[in-house]
């Protein structure tokens, strides 16, 4: 960051720690959706209980398929540091891909589960499942955007602050997404899967 | 296409709803017709309503409080009025509207009253304090405030399409769920909650960022002022304790339109999930009003005291204490849920240690006064008021924190007592002492202070007639929310209170007046020095009101009371040669657009209607999408142009000369050693 003045750096600095603060927010929500999925699991109204719904493949893809995205977002990160942009778009797309691959698994279960009358409405344990996981859903595509946003800005100018304090944010956000899967992977499938 | 949106949602149920609908709407309409007829439009759309500058928009927060704060007590005082006559009758308000009113009476009061109220004051004076330009996100700042305004609209808007919701502002559900509540009340209620709720959040986000990273050279931790400490300690409970409103709200609304099971009696639903995720938030949120309150009162204490703070440091350590235990005593809202013996102990046990911070702080401030100049002037009476009827309140609060006790209290007219003894004192008087102690800074002139004790006289009087009445009346055994009774020993006490909110209302009309005699004979109350009460904290540093760049240049600090030791030193008015040219930030339309985006977005979900909700929703991802290509403008203030203000208000500073005669002038002795030019 050589060619930036302080200013710009002390304003890219507020806007990540600002962000960070963000997140610290964003996990106390996701930590009362899990604390909610906690008290709930039981109350299954006579429905599914969790040893029934949860397939053991899908979600040990989809754990697989978020992690690699979590390596290759890193790795975008690090190629935009050293301003190496085709090496960044080309690790920006595969993270689209594994995010995008994701959520069309989450899609194809939520789907599943609707169609064996599983669906949130179904029974407290089903709602709070699905408001968990949808949430967690709901920040993948968030990040999905983001994403391409990012990819706009790569292509329309070179690599500057701003591209570097966007791309900042954006990752530690994915980080976040990343975490709180393995959160909901660890809480939520395997005791399921495993009981 | 519009939803359940139709025209039986106007108010023609009863005449005093639409009463309340055409006062609401006549005072929106009056306000347009007088800025259209003064031609005050542009100049309102330049300089306020798209301005980034923290202390316009602090400014607006206030104004949005204090409209909502007529609101409110409008609410309080029909309340007052039933109760005192629904003695074997039925009032004059039918019990589903008398509901309606107490439910958002409470939500205003504290969402949309004391929630701006305190956002405005720590946004006008935080910065100034710390020596600051500005927040941390001057755009996001505008942002948050037109997310509180969308809020404040959404409640505002049910008295005319639909009707506000009659589960209390706590909205428990399974009341507040669609099998019971079908209308659209409750989901005004949330939705005002969530939409409001997330721009308290941003705003607890730039506070904090502000106070960690925009601190003046030397401002160490231990040389803050207190109502900046106060002020990082509300926010970062804003941050940590606001998700669960949130999630609250979405949980609720979940159940509400789409089937969900969350709080529902069947399909394993959980009601007392709900109170235990809202109360999460709840009780937070009780410490996020008091803190910045308490932090006013240290300023105005230390500085009308003429001394400096008694024990500092021991103040600063109560603020962080009560901060932390604020997230350990959410359960004592509902000991009677019926946790069991040692969970019900544990958080009784927690709710009387946190009363020990707070009883150091009360101790601090009568310290502080301890052999002090005293100037009796309204921000200190206000203080005084304060340290009286906060401890009562306390005190009763320690008795309700044995669940024994409670078990017996609980949801009488003791516990409606007990948190308005709390609140009003601990954060509405901390208020009203601050807008009178800081109005000065934000207008260039002081408030007239006969008014101000007349309003000040009024409302202690009041405070004490309408609510200690209820403390009574919970022993006796009457319940909270009553429309109507049958129990002849209580009428008298309830005619008393009901003459407490009239004493109340006699102290909003002298308010009203203040502020009218002030602006008239504001020369005779101007403030040329920039340092109406001889105080001792950066704020002062400056001109009233303070240029848009706040300081040109700022000393060296090196201790608490930084401007004070300049003023000790001869140093205060010293001119600088050093000046420079300042860039600031220009206005934005983005805290229009969100709010009203956000505003549509909120109505839309109230009246199901989906398709325009999705629409508002598409449209601020397409803004913000947009707003990230757009390379923020600057304008750049000249050099000379920042000099030339600083050299008038430095030669009028040490001039001083117009408070001959006024009690407020011992400052002049200070004034004394600045070397002559």
């Amino acid at each position: 960051m050589s060619e930036v003045d302080a200013k710009t750096f002390d304003e890219s600095e507020e806007r990540a720690y600002g962000f960070w603060l963000f997140l610290m927010s964003d996990a106390i929500l996701f930590s009362l959706l899990f604390a909610t999925y906690a008290i709930m699991v039981t109350a299954t109204d006579n429905g599914p209980d969790r040893t029934e719904i949860f397939g053991y493949w899908r979600t040990a893809a989809n754990t697989a398929l978020l992690l690699c995205s979590s390596l290759t977002m890193g790795l975008a990160s690090i190629a935009i540091r050293e301003d190496r942009k085709s090496t960044a778009f080309q690790w920006i797309f595969v993270t689209m891909i594994l995010a995008l691959a994701f959520l069309v698994l989450e899609i194809q279960e939520f789907a599943g589960l609707f169609a064996q009358g599983a669906g949130p409405d179904r029974s407290g344990f089903l709602s709070a499942y699905f408001t968990l996981v949808g949430t967690h859903g709901a920040h993948v595509t968030v990040g999905l955007i983001w994403m391409a946003v990012l990819c706009v800005h790569l292509a329309l100018r070179p690599i500057g602050p701003v591209i570097q304090s966007i791309t900042e944010r954006l990752t530690m956000f994915w980080h976040l997404v990343g975490i709180v899967w393995i959160g909901i992977y660890s809480m939520v499938y395997l005791p399921g899967l495993y009981q | 296409m519009f939803g359940r949106l139709t025209e039986d949602a106007l108010p023609f149920y009863s005449e005093i709803a639409m009463a309340g609908a055409a006062v609401t709407v006549g005072g929106g309409l009056f306000v347009i017709a007088v800025v259209l007829w003064t031609g005050s439009l542009l100049y309102l759309w330049r300089n306020w309503l798209t301005s980034v500058d923290h202390k316009r928009i602090g400014i607006m927060y206030v104004v949005v409080a204090l409209v909502m704060l007529l609101r409110g007590f409008v609410d309080a005082l029909m309340m007052r009025a039933q109760q005192a006559m629904a003695m074997n009758s039925g009032g004059y308000l039918p019990p589903e509207h008398f509901d309606q009113i107490f439910s958002s009476h409470g939500t205003i009061m504290i969402l949309f009253m004391a929630m701006p109220f305190l956002t405005g004051l720590i946004n006008f004076v935080m910065p100034l304090q710390i020596g600051a330009r500005d927040v941390a996100f001057p755009r996001l700042n505008l942002i948050s405030l037109y997310l509180t305004a969308a809020g404040a609209g959404l409640v505002l808007i049910s008295l005319v399409i639909g009707r506000f919701s009659t589960a209390g502002w706590t909205g428990y559900p399974p009341f507040s769920e669609t099998e019971f509540s079908p209308g659209v009340g409750v989901d005004y209620w949330i939705w005002a909650l969530v939409v409001s709720g997330v721009g308290t959040t941003l705003t607890g986000i730039n506070f904090i960022t502000t106070i960690v990273k925009r601190r003046a050279p030397g401002m160490t931790w231990m040389r803050l002022p207190l109502f900046a400490w106060t002020a990082l300690c509300a926010s970062i409970l804003i941050v940590f304790a606001f998700p669960a409103l949130t999630v609250a709200g979405a949980m609720l609304a979940l159940d509400r339109s789409a089937g969900f099971h969350f709080f529902t009696n069947d399909g394993g639903g959980n009601a007392m999930h709900f109170a235990n995720v809202l109360w999460m938030w709840g009780h937070p949120e009780v410490y996020i009003l008091i803190l910045p309150a308490f932090g006013v009162f240290s300023e105005i204490v230390a500085t009308l005291s003429s001394k400096r703070l008694f024990a500092y440091n021991s103040l600063v350590f109560a603020t962080v204490v009560i901060a932390l235990l604020a997230f350990t005593t959410w359960l004592h809202h509902f000991f009677t849920m019926g946790a069991g013996a040692s969970v019900n102990t544990a958080f009784g046990i927690t709710t009387m240690i946190i009363a020990v911070p707070t009883g150091v702080k009360v101790f601090d401030w009568l310290m502080t006064m301890y052999r002090g100049r005293i100037r009796y002037q309204t921000p200190m009476l206000w203080t005084m008021a304060f340290l009286v009827t906060f401890t009562i309140g306390g005190m009763s609060g320690v008795l309700l924190a044995v669940p024994a006790v409670d078990y017996t209290l609980h949801n009488t007219t003791f516990l409606v007592a007990h948190f308005h003894n709390m609140v009003i004192p601990g954060a509405l008087f901390g208020f009203f002492a601050g807008y009178v102690y800081w109005f000065p800074k934000a207008f260039g002139f002081r408030l007239d202070e006969r008014w101000g004790t007349r309003a000040f006289w009024f409302w202690v009087t009041g405070f004490y007639l309408a609510f200690m009445p209820l403390y009574a009346l919970g022993l006796m055994g009457m319940v909270r929310r009553l429309q109507h009774y049958d129990n002849p020993d209580w009428q008298p006490y309830l005619i008393v209170a009901a003459i407490g909110a009239v004493s109340v209302l006699c102290g909003i009309i002298c308010m009203a007046i203040q502020l009218w005699v002030s602006i008239r004979d504001r020369d005779r109350w101007a403030d040329t020095t920039g340092d109406p009460w001889n105080a001792r904290t950066l704020e002062w540093y400056s001109s009233s009101p303070p240029p848009a760049w706040n300081f040109a240049s700022l000393p060296k600090i090196e201790g608490t009371d930084a401007f004070w030791r300049l003023k000790e030193r001869g140093e205060a008015y010293r001119e600088d040669e050093n000046v420079g040219a300042i860039s600031l930030p220009t206005n934005s339309n983005d805290g229009i657009v969100y709010g009203a985006l956000a505003f549509v977005f909120g109505f839309c979900m109230v009246w199901h209607i989906y398709w325009l909700a999705l629409l508002c929703l598409g449209a601020i991802v397409a803004h913000l999408i947009v707003s990230s290509f757009r390379h923020p403008t600057e304008e750049v203030i000249p050099a000379n142009e920042v000099a030339r203000h600083e050299q008038e208000w430095k030669t009028a500073a040490r001039a001083g000369s117009r408070y001959d005669g006024d009690p407020l002038c011992d400052y002049r002795t200070v004034l004394r050693k600045v070397p002559a030019q």
